[in-house]
């Protein structure tokens, strides 16, 4: 097993820079997951630390070897594509036996290491199809299979689960998790999805545009996102962030509406100064049908309009105009609301984030 | 009841019309081919009554009996034109498909500065007859007495099939998905085997296709070979069929009956390999 390292690594493709001088560090056995916006620099990144994509600067170390010069198949390296990329001239087992068979390993134990792969994501009854007999779920399988046969030292995934549908991209989560947990190795994995970044990993590398904009684990990032863009990027449905303006202890919205200053942010901020208010959906709720894990001294209560309701059976995501905008909040034990219903609703300020306009970085004075 | 029993009749009919469609087609297509077969069995007279004869009267193999016999008795080199033409085709096929997988190979994986002008260089060939290179060709064979060689023809047909087949072969390999070659380096394999093992087999019914075709070309070819052959050294069958042509008189019988002979190897290649020519093999390699 082994460590990843990624100091000061760069991509470019001819003058356009795409990954600027990424910094990173991989414990042995842990699971970290690459996640960002569709063009942030996470797979390529990713292919990198595979091989697949030349490094324009920096460098990169699996087990504190350099590797940037070494061809993919020295690196002790498995991926899973996002397209599966099974071969699909092959049946299963071949698929899952090739990089034996090209290791020249003695057929014998290509059979047992095979068999105990197959085991472990039971896929007994398959091993003699071929891809195209196969469906999505069990494709994935099959490469998952594919990249734990080598026993590699760093499991690279790539995007493993986008082609699947809701309810088998849950399931297939389970089965990582739980694959994580038998074959104890590292594990690089890159994802656009949030929720599969949050459920799988044991630490969350969120990127944006070629930068690395916080490392930490789920519970970090959710609840200390360091930067406006974590905390827009991290939870679902998204926190509200509106744009405001301190004044005299008080947060002012843009149309008239305020609300006060968390004590917490006092010191941290002057008057005049722009910022952005932000607070989950789970942080405001009609009165009494909350959460309320802050104390009671941080909260905020005004009666707000009902724009719109979602309903989803044990909760009900109601939509308030306040501050010239919707802010989106969760209603526990919910009870049947109508649009233009005039609802007590609860801030609780103890859990809200706010970040400096300019910089987009957090205000609350914490080390990410 | 009545629509449905109705569409049904409806259906029955145009199935019906499809057939009658298709086996009109076919026997448009099937024809010359067997007026050809039909040619080679009757006497001169016959080919050439008119008004035509229809129906066959006398059916011989005396032409083909004839042509591998004794020079002076409608004898002709058969054997030293199908060794020429074997030779050329199969030589120059296996250099055009070598060529053809670096080539088309390069146009589908690799970004190079002038690319698309090159490709586009090597389609503009095709769109020059070869016959009207036939004399500039002469000319340069002449010159450097690579005229009536195996040689010779074998390097025009290789120049004339490597576009073609560059262009053929570099459309199956982009069907191959690039992820399947990454996966192979990542399973062990250098570059080299990742092409061996994963996207030769899979292009390969491509490959196949373009063998085929350019394999074709050059044992069908006519006009350059009439040009750049002498002797039985370097003649080929289609060459070969002039010699059935004298000052006054065509041997029709047996000019049908070269070309028979000229057919059936060309048949036999093409009904063994076409079976290997599925595609859609590459189903199930990615996605669903």
């Amino acid at each position: 097993m082994a460590t990843v390292s990624l100091q000061k690594l760069v991509k470019k493709y001819g003058d356009l820079e795409v990954v600027h001088g990424i910094d990173l560090d991989i414990a042995d056995r842990e699971f970290v997951a690459l996640v960002g916006p569709s063009g942030c620099g996470k797979s390529t990144t990713l292919r990198m630390i595979a091989g697949l994509e030349d490094v324009s600067g920096g460098s990169i170390l699996i087990g504190g070897k350099h590797v940037n010069d070494l061809p993919p198949r020295e690196r002790n390296i498995s991926m899973v594509f996002q397209s599966y990329a099974l071969y699909p001239h092959m049946t299963v087992r071949e698929n899952m036996g090739f990089s034996l068979k090209i290791a020249k390993r003695p057929q014998e134990e290509i059979d047992r290491r095979v068999n105990e792969a197959a085991q472990i994501l039971s896929l007994n009854e398959l091993m003699d199809r071929r891809p195209s007999q196969l469906s999505g779920g069990q494709r994935q399988r099959v490469a998952m299979g594919r990249a734990i046969v080598r026993h590699p030292e760093v499991f690279l995934f790539d995007e493993p689960l986008s082609n699947l549908d809701a309810k088998l991209r849950s399931q297939m989560r389970t089965e990582i998790k739980k694959l994580h947990a038998k074959v104890q190795a590292t594990v690089v994995y890159v994802t656009h999805d949030q929720v599969e970044a949050m459920t799988l990993a044991d630490r969350i590398v969120i990127m944006r545009d070629g930068y690395v904009e916080q490392v930490g684990t789920p519970d970090q990032v959710f609840k200390h996102p360091a930067t406006r863009f974590v905390a827009g990027f991290i939870g679902s449905p998204p926190m509200n962030l509106v744009e405001a303006t301190i004044d005299a202890g008080k947060v002012n919205f843009a149309n008239g509406d305020a609300i006060p200053l968390p004590a917490r942010f006092k010191a941290n901020v002057s008057s005049g100064q722009k910022v952005t208010f932000g607070l989950r959906p789970d942080d405001l709720f009609p009165t009494g049908h909350g959460i309320g894990s802050g104390t009671t001294e941080d909260v905020f209560k005004c009666d707000l309009k009902v724009t719109i309701t979602e309903p989803l059976g044990n909760e009900t995501l109601v939509f308030f105009d306040f501050a010239g905008r919707d802010w989106v909040s969760r209603m526990l034990n919910p009870r049947a609301l109508s649009v233009g219903e005039s609802l007590g609703t609860t801030f609780d300020l103890s859990q809200a984030h706010l970040f400096d306009s300019a910089s987009g970085k957090s205000l609350s004075g914490r080390k990410a | 009841m009545a629509s449905n029993q109705q569409h049904r009749v409806r259906r029955r009919l145009l199935a019906l019309a499809h057939f009658i469609g298709l086996a009109i087609a076919m026997i448009i297509i099937l024809l010359p081919g067997f007026w050809i077969v039909l040619s080679s069995l009757r006497p001169t007279v016959e080919i050439m009554a008119k008004p035509a004869i229809w129906i066959p009267q006398d059916l011989s193999l005396d032409a083909y009996t004839a042509m591998f016999g004794k020079v002076g008795q409608g004898g002709i080199p058969v054997w030293f034109y199908f060794r020429n033409s074997l030779i050329i085709s199969v030589a120059s096929t296996a250099i055009a498909i070598a060529v053809g997988m670096a080539g088309g190979y390069a146009f589908a994986r690799f970004r190079f500065k002038g690319k698309s002008g090159l490709f586009l260089g090597f389609m503009l060939t095709r769109t020059v007859p070869g016959i009207a290179l036939s004399l500039p060709l002469f000319i340069i064979f002449a010159r450097i007495g690579i005229i009536d060689t195996h040689f010779g023809l074998i390097l025009a047909y290789v120049a004339l099939n490597v576009p073609f087949t560059i262009w053929l072969i570099d459309g199956f390999f982009r069907q191959v998905p690039k992820d399947l070659a990454e996966a192979a380096q990542i399973d062990g394999c250098t570059r080299w085997q990742a092409f061996w093992q994963v996207e030769f087999p899979l292009a390969g019914p491509g490959i196949a296709s373009a063998g085929i075709f350019a394999f074709l070309t050059a044992w069908n070819e006519f006009a350059l070979a009439s040009q750049l052959t002498r002797s039985v050294n370097s003649k080929t069958l289609p060459v070969g069929l002039l010699d059935y042509t004298s000052e006054f008189t065509i041997d029709w019988r047996g000019m049908c009956a070269l070309a028979v002979v000229m057919i059936v190897p060309a048949l036999t290649l093409t009904f063994l390999v076409q079976k290997h020519l599925v595609s859609g093999l590459t189903s199930g390699a990615v996605k669903g």
